[in-house]
């Protein structure tokens, strides 16, 4: 279905994340996370769906160690994430948010290319990273490359902010609620690219929304997170149809037989920025 | 203004000076400053504690202060410059600090998501991204320097104020007209420059 924009971004396979009684609770006293036991596989794209302060952000942020667990441990392919340096854990792992945060003082290629910047790659290496990136989120390398993040659109520069966040070819990549600042339209065809390069790159994906319908469409897997616990993980059909609780059902309930419509995507079939 | 016409090599002499006094004060508590700047934006409570200090500083009269260091360090353009440099700190340090703070949280969040040093992260993204307000001060800072600069002639450190008490002792208002006048320039002149390097960092 994308036979429009052939790249040369090879997948480089996902990695297994593993929360094990993972739980944050703030100085003030306040529990945003309590006692989270959850397996990723490599590979998966699991949504982590729940109403603003759920603790589904701040659950994700413990993956990247932007939190550090109170208690419990997460676990990526086996190692626990507090024996390695938080600098070097980031720089291999994507990161993506709402706010998208492009640098509006570098060029979107500076942008795309800060980690490989980081992690010290040539010149000449970074420039073809940069225009195979730009490619695979569908922004033309010679129209883009140069232009700083105000020009572009909201959509555009979240598409960057993807090509940003895959840079350095991380295993994993966390999406905290990219796409909740565009509109329906946009959001809808990125929800799609996100599918294909998930596809395409088989990178283990953690995203994170309010929105039912969002996580429906995107994820293998929805984890339904409310008032900082797990309340079900589950298939997306089985989430609507077999709802765990009276906290998911309230969740999805309500339009439940409609909601059976985001199940059918893609919605758009493809979107030429 | 027949100063001028008749004694252009020292009116020079003396600007020359006078641009020493400044930029060299300048630059000394610019390195000062920035330190200042980035604690005070990363520590709210130390950071009012030391902008009021330097607030302090700078509420002395300048005669007064400088009265005060010709008593520690002597006559010269040693003291001078620890004068200037002082009244600096408080636009400087107040301008990096609130530069600094003003960076927008998403683009703290990114850097540090993406796997930023809190090094390059204050290098790369904070203090490039504050830069129209650290420029400002800057900007604030030299054309005050330039006006509390014609004083230091008075302990003996040369620049346009030199003209000025000459003049006054001389009972000369020739001189007295040349030294300030060539000080009003210098400032307006250095304001316009420093403006136009202030809208440059605020392009994007």
């Amino acid at each position: 279905m994308d036979s429009s924009a052939p790249n040369s971004v090879r997948g480089t396979g996902g990695a297994r994340i593993e929360l094990r009684g993972v739980g944050v609770t703030y100085a003030g006293g306040s529990v945003a996370v309590r006692d989270v036991d959850l397996t990723i596989a490599a590979g998966e794209f699991a949504v982590f769906l729940g109403p603003s302060g759920s603790g589904k952000s701040t659950l994700l942020r413990t993956i990247n160690r932007l939190i550090e667990p109170t208690s419990g441990s997460v676990f990526i392919d086996d190692i626990d994430v507090r024996t390695l340096d938080p600098v070097v854990l980031r720089r291999g792992i994507g990161y993506v948010i709402q706010a998208v945060g492009l640098f509006p003082h570098l060029t979107i290629g500076a942008n795309v290319g800060v980690v490989p910047a980081l992690l010290g790659w040539d010149r000449a290496r970074t420039a073809r990273r940069v225009d195979d990136l730009l490619a695979l989120v569908r922004l033309d390398p010679a129209i883009y490359r140069d232009r700083y993040p105000r020009q572009l659109s909201g959509g555009e520069q979240q598409r960057a902010g993807v090509a940003r966040a895959l840079a350095a070819e991380p295993r994993v990549l966390l999406m905290d609620e990219p796409f909740g600042a565009v509109d329906a339209i946009v959001r809808a065809s990125l929800q799609d690219e996100i599918r294909r390069i998930h596809r395409e790159l088989g990178t283990t994906i953690v995203f994170v929304t309010h929105d039912v319908d969002e996580a429906l469409r995107l994820a293998d897997r929805v984890v339904v997170i409310a008032a900082g616990a797990i309340a079900q993980a589950d298939a997306p059909q089985r989430v609507l149809e077999a709802p765990a609780n009276d906290i998911v059902r309230s969740l999805v309930g309500i339009d439940a037989e409609s909601r059976h419509f985001a199940l059918e995507r893609p919605l758009l079939e493809r979107e030429t920025p | 203004m027949t100063y001028f016409l008749r004694h252009p090599g020292i009116v020079a002499t003396l600007l020359g000076e006078h641009l020493v006094l400044t930029f060299a004060s300048l630059a000394i508590a610019l390195v000062i400053a920035f330190p200042l700047g980035v604690l005070a934006a990363r520590r709210p409570r130390a950071g009012a504690i030391t902008l009021a200090i330097l607030n302090a500083i700078y509420t002395i009269p300048s005669l007064a202060l400088l009265a005060i260091l010709v008593a520690i360090f002597g006559l010269g353009m040693p003291t001078a410059v620890v004068a200037l440099v002082a009244y600096a700190q408080m636009i400087l340090v107040r301008n990096v600090a609130e530069g600094l703070r003003g960076v927008s949280p998403a683009a703290l969040d990114a850097a540090d998501g993406l796997g930023f040093t809190p090094f390059a992260r204050l290098v790369q993204v904070e203090i490039p991204l504050a830069l129209p307000a650290i420029v400002g001060g800057i900007r604030i800072a030299t054309v005050s320097l330039i006006g509390i600069a014609t004083l230091a002639a008075w302990i003996d450190a040369g620049g346009l104020g030199t003209l000025v008490f000459e003049g006054l002792h001389q009972d000369d208002p020739d001189k007295i007209v040349a030294g300030s006048l060539a000080a009003v320039v210098l400032a307006l002149a250095a304001d316009a420059v420093l403006r136009v390097a202030e809208r440059w960092t605020a392009r994007t």
